[in-house]
């Protein structure tokens, strides 16, 4: 069964250039505009994996992690942080919170593919 | 590029390095040669080619073969030979030598990937072992890079999962440099593959990846023979996925991709004859 990818970014181009890269690799991309978005969609279908921006209006990605790991079967979704902040600081929060791997923004589909394969998503 | 300057530079890089490039690769030499052209303050790369032929000197064709030979490379190459040098094979040599620690050789290690990414598994399993990372290469251009330990953005995010990142290099602008815990394990030195390389003393693993695939069959065999010299009687090979098939009898495959072990079988019949 093709796996699903939800691709969580406010920005629509971002969406639309993780969305070709996803289906490069197979999966079926999802797109969600904001965190509270992405929870409505995760509380009706989980995902296989999250690209998830940090920085959002409604409900950023850290708040929209929080959420989906407390959900019944939220801690089975492979979440990927896709996201402008390198600080190390910060992206160790983005770990600690439950976040899989994580993805330092600009990227390409080489750096996608690479972190799918380092997660098991491929 | 004319085919004249091709085959002129492809000359350069059999005898210079032992590299073969066939005649498709004129798109890639040209990518290849425009940088170079660039730092050099040449009008492109066929005046750069030019000034090479009229004046060839030895710095001129070694920055000519070294912009050629840069090949890609990735932190944690073929995973899952890393793993089973972890899990596995460190762990054994370990309980064999034990105090004396390990030597590793990182042979063409081009910007040091490779090396870094066994300093990381040395430090992660192995913490109490003194172990030396040799790491060696034609480039000098690459040696420097890979002596800084310095990567940008998209060279860290090739196979370097985001906790290994985090615990072993440090942000420095808007690159990351390897922890001065990684760099003091590794030794770097400039050596040619087809040069004596009895210097370097004996090792316990070898890495030698996608380098003999580049050369042409006597090269690498012969190249094969000098870092077999190399390697302890109970050591470990690793090759690139693939390029295990032009390797002598005296090694047999282990169970995962890529490393080979000397055969002891085929080295007690050589030395009775």
């Amino acid at each position: 069964m093709t796996k699903t990818c939800l691709i969580v970014d406010d920005s629509r181009v971002m969406r639309k250039v993780a969305m070709r890269i996803v289906e490069q690799l197979d999966f079926e991309g999802v797109e969600a505009a904001d965190g509270m978005e992405a929870l409505t969609y995760c509380r009706a279908a989980m995902p296989d994996a999250v690209l998830l921006d940090w920085t959002m209006p409604m409900m950023d990605g850290m708040a929209f992690l929080q959420a989906l790991r407390q959900e019944p079967g939220g801690k089975a979704p492979i979440v990927i942080f896709c996201a402008a902040e390198t600080e190390p600081a910060k992206i160790r929060q983005a770990i600690d919170a439950g976040a899989d791997e994580y993805i330092m923004k600009p990227f390409d589909g080489d750096i996608i593919a690479a972190k799918f394969e380092e997660t098991g998503l491929i | 590029m004319s085919p004249e300057d091709f085959s002129y530079v492809a000359d350069l890089v059999r005898t210079e390095a032992g590299v073969v490039l066939t005649s498709d690769k004129v798109f890639f030499l040209d990518t290849r040669l425009g940088p170079l052209a660039r730092r050099e303050k040449e009008a492109g790369v066929d005046a750069l080619i030019a000034r090479l032929r009229s004046q060839p000197t030895a710095s001129r064709i070694q920055a000519v073969v070294e912009a050629a030979l840069v090949p890609e490379t990735r932190f944690f190459r073929n995973r899952s030979a890393f793993q089973t040098l972890a899990d596995l094979s460190l762990p054994e040599l370990v309980k064999r030598r034990g105090d004396k620690g390990l030597r590793i050789l990182s042979a063409g290690c081009s910007s040091g990937q490779e090396a870094y990414s066994l300093a990381i598994l040395v430090q992660e399993s192995l913490p109490q072992t003194p172990t030396e990372i040799v790491a060696i290469d034609y480039s000098r251009r690459s040696l420097e890079k890979a002596r800084a330990g310095l990567y940008s953005h998209f060279e860290v995010q090739r196979g370097l999962p985001i906790r290994r990142l985090l615990d072993n290099f440090e942000k420095v602008d808007e690159n990351w440099r390897a922890s001065a815990a990684l760099r003091s394990k590794i030794v770097w030195s400039e050596a040619n593959l087809l040069s004596d390389l009895s210097g370097l003393g004996q090792f316990d693993v070898i890495l030698c990846r996608n380098v003999l695939n580049s050369f042409a069959p006597a090269v690498a065999t012969a190249c094969l023979e000098r870092l077999e010299g190399r390697l302890a009687a109970d050591g470990l090979l690793m090759l690139g996925v693939d390029e295990g098939l032009i390797l002598p009898a005296s090694f047999k495959p282990e169970a995962a991709s890529g490393l080979y072990r000397r055969n002891v079988a085929f080295v007690r019949e050589v030395k009775m004859a």
